[in-house]
């Protein structure tokens, strides 16, 4: 689906310091950047160099030492504990290179999980759980567990969790970082199906240029935690 | 997150930790189990006196005596005590305290020493009456034979060590016939006043069986303070009398009915049957120097009342009427006292096993972050705010405080019934009564529940606090 000029969620001179021992790093250093509602916008760039932390600022689960985020017209940085964990857990879901799944739970009740913290009717939670397990193709897998799936069922089993309570935007830290190229490609031809049915607004993190030149809108490139590139220009 | 949503996914985290939660469980269950063992050792054993004692007569029973007579219980006269001679414990005295409001039964001690004769075989003994009331007293539970059919039966019930001096097999004596010897009281008509202290009591003899005169108060006398004033009462004669008595039971304990009462008695008749005998008693010489012996009196009354709360104001009006009472309420409220520190003791003692299991709660769950930190990350990734994570740690531990509380109830009810046990197979060797030594009312077990549900609540409070402050973002990265 191509790029709407509608912002989903924007960085805006965002950065995250941490002090290790004496040190202080600059995980992220005034970064600016924007996803456009409807567009695969991909984060490249080395180990360390600050993407991933980009991505846990934007998905609410770490803080910005300064700067905003700005998600759905609200500054994340401002919101309380609850309202960070509502923004978690209605407008954006989160898919994981090592994939998150509870072990001891089966893939129904995975899926269920983040249905029960939005605190949705359980008479619709069956339908939504078989929705989105329709759409990653695990309908047969339903009281499997995710030990007794491979590692690329195991993504789509993640990614399923992350679209049941339908959010806006899905944010993807290295989604093929743990699965072998072919089984890579079938997540990215997945969430790039997902973009294109659902008109979701999709930021992955990867390290894996060639496979985002395939699949993404527009890639940003990171490196030492400053923005190198924000793809505008390529 | 809703209630019923937190509270399956604390019971599925409890489940997938099965053996480490259940000894956490466990250790609750000791604590409970302790406290209730404790407490209900306490509970029973103050259920078991205050039963005893209230059927004993004693905390519901008011004595009414004449004026003067209780200087020794160093208790001082009533301020309302009118000037000149006491009134008079007599037969009127005894209807007005029957009408008291509260009151429900009124007797004299009828106690006298006598002989009585087994088969043409004479024996000494203590002869009392017993009011019917005292079958509730549970003195009569588990006697040979029963309790006298009514209240004008021609029945007695023998103490067993007085049935034993008959015959060593005592349940033989049952239905068999026993004769009483007794000497009755018969006024005589009063002499014309000298002056002086009365007639000296005079005495005649008759055989037994010939007596027939005139009963000194088989008509009613209203005897009033101050009726004897200018004339005095005459003198009374004694009567060897006798009655054939059938003996119904004997009874093992000895039983009490009030203050004195008819303990120390051997042979036991119904109080109706015992007054109506007037055999002679302690008092009939002082009321023979007082010029009363016309004019039956009693040397005390016992007071029945409805329940030890309404002994005070029943004690208030009688002391108003004029007579001395004495009452063991002061020693109700002692025993009361003195069971609620020893119940508090108890408690403590019982509660410190439960402090020391909460330190296995507090264990358990901080192991439980360590093991489930992925996981709090995640859920948090998934949108549980930091209240919710506090609260499912929080419903665990109430979990396991709530089913270690049951656990521990059912666990100290069995240890309490094992005492019990114990000790009636002990007291059943002594050839003694069998006694409820433990006791677990409902609110024990409610109450000690809901000490395990707070107590466990109270140890989870640093580990829900410190899962609910975990940074997800470490969390997540956490292998």
């Amino acid at each position: 689906m191509a790029a709407r000029e509608e912002i989903a969620i924007q960085a805006d001179q965002v950065s995250r310091h941490y002090t290790m021992g004496t040190t202080q790093v600059r995980a992220v250093d005034e970064v600016t950047l924007a996803a456009h509602a409807g567009e695969i916008l991909a984060i490249l760039g080395a180990s360390g160099s600050g993407k991933s932390t980009l991505l846990n600022l934007m998905a609410g689960l770490d803080r910005p030492t300064s700067g905003a985020i700005v998600a759905q017209g609200k500054n994340l940085a401002g919101m309380s504990s609850r309202e960070l964990a509502r923004h978690r857990s209605s407008t954006v879901g989160m898919v994981f290179q090592s994939f998150q799944l509870l072990p001891r739970m089966t893939l129904e009740e995975n899926v269920e999980l983040p249905l029960r913290l939005a605190e949705v009717e359980r008479g619709e939670r069956n339908e939504r759980v078989r929705e989105a397990l329709e759409r990653v193709r695990l309908s047969a897998r339903l009281t499997h567990r995710p030990p007794e799936l491979s590692g690329g069922e195991q993504q789509r089993a993640a990614l399923a969790r992350a679209l049941v309570n339908r959010p806006t935007i899905l944010l993807a830290d290295e989604p093929t970082g743990n699965l072998d190229s072919v089984t890579g490609e079938e997540i990215m031809n997945l969430l790039r199906e997902i973009n294109e049915t659902l008109g979701m607004t999709i930021v992955i993190v990867t390290h894996e240029r060639p496979m985002a030149e395939r699949f993404a809108h527009r890639l940003a490139i990171m490196g030492d935690g400053k923005l190198l590139s924000d793809g505008r220009s390529q | 997150m809703k209630v019923r949503d937190m509270t399956e996914l604390a019971v599925r985290n409890l489940r997938e930790a099965m053996l480490r939660n259940s000894l956490t469980t466990m250790g609750v269950a000791v604590g409970v189990a302790s406290l209730v063992a404790m407490l209900s050792l306490g509970v029973g054993l103050q259920e078991l006196a205050s039963k005893r004692l209230s059927r004993s007569g004693l905390f519901d029973a008011v004595l009414v005596t004449t004026q003067g007579n209780f200087r020794e219980f160093g208790r001082s006269r009533p301020r309302t005590a009118p000037s000149g001679d006491p009134r008079v414990l007599d037969d009127s005295a005894r209807s007005d305290l029957a009408h008291l409001p509260g009151v429900t039964e009124v007797y004299p001690d009828v106690r006298f020493a006598t002989e009585v004769r087994y088969q043409g075989t004479p024996y000494a003994t203590m002869v009392a009456g017993v009011p019917a009331s005292a079958l509730a007293s549970g003195a009569f539970d588990g006697m040979q034979g029963r309790f006298f059919s009514g209240a004008d039966a021609d029945e007695a019930i023998l103490q067993i060590e007085f049935a034993r001096e008959i015959t060593p097999q005592t349940e033989t004596l049952v239905g068999k016939e026993l004769e009483l010897r007794y000497a009755e009281r018969q006024a005589l008509p009063p002499e014309p006043a000298d002056g002086g202290l009365g007639s000296p009591a005079s005495t005649k003899t008759q055989k037994p069986g010939a007596a027939s005169g005139r009963h000194a108060g088989s008509e009613p006398v209203a005897a009033a303070p101050g009726d004897d004033a200018n004339g005095l009462g005459g003198g009374f004669s004694i009567v060897p009398r006798q009655k054939i008595l059938r003996i119904v039971g004997v009874v093992d304990s000895e039983p009490a009915a009030g203050f004195g009462g008819i303990a120390r008695g051997r042979v036991f008749i119904p109080l109706q049957v015992g007054e109506a005998l007037r055999a002679t008693q302690a008092n009939d010489l002082r009321d023979a120097l007082r010029g009363r012996s016309g004019k039956p009196s009693y040397l005390s009354l016992t007071v029945r009342v409805d329940g030890p709360s309404k002994v005070k104001g029943v004690e208030e009006a009688i002391k108003q009427m004029g007579f001395a009472t004495f009452s063991l309420l002061d020693a109700t409220k002692n025993i009361r006292l003195v069971f609620a520190v020893f119940d508090v003791l108890l408690g403590i003692f019982g509660s410190l096993a439960l402090v020391v299991s909460s330190l296995g709660i507090i264990n358990t769950l901080v192991m439980a972050i360590l093991d489930r930190r992925r996981e709090i990350g995640v859920l948090k990734a998934l949108g549980a705010a930091d209240g919710d994570i506090q609260k499912l740690f929080f419903v665990e531990a109430g979990a396991m405080g709530f089913l270690g509380g049951v656990l521990g109830v059912v666990f100290g009810w069995l240890i309490g019934r094992a005492l019990t046990f114990a000790l009636n197979v002990y007291l059943h060797k002594q050839e003694l009564p069998g006694i409820e030594v433990s006791s677990v009312p409902w609110w024990l077990a409610g109450g000690a529940i809901a000490f395990a549900v707070v107590v466990s609540l109270i140890a989870g409070m640093y580990p829900a606090s410190r899962a609910a402050k975990l940074n997800p973002v470490e969390a997540l990265r956490y292998e």
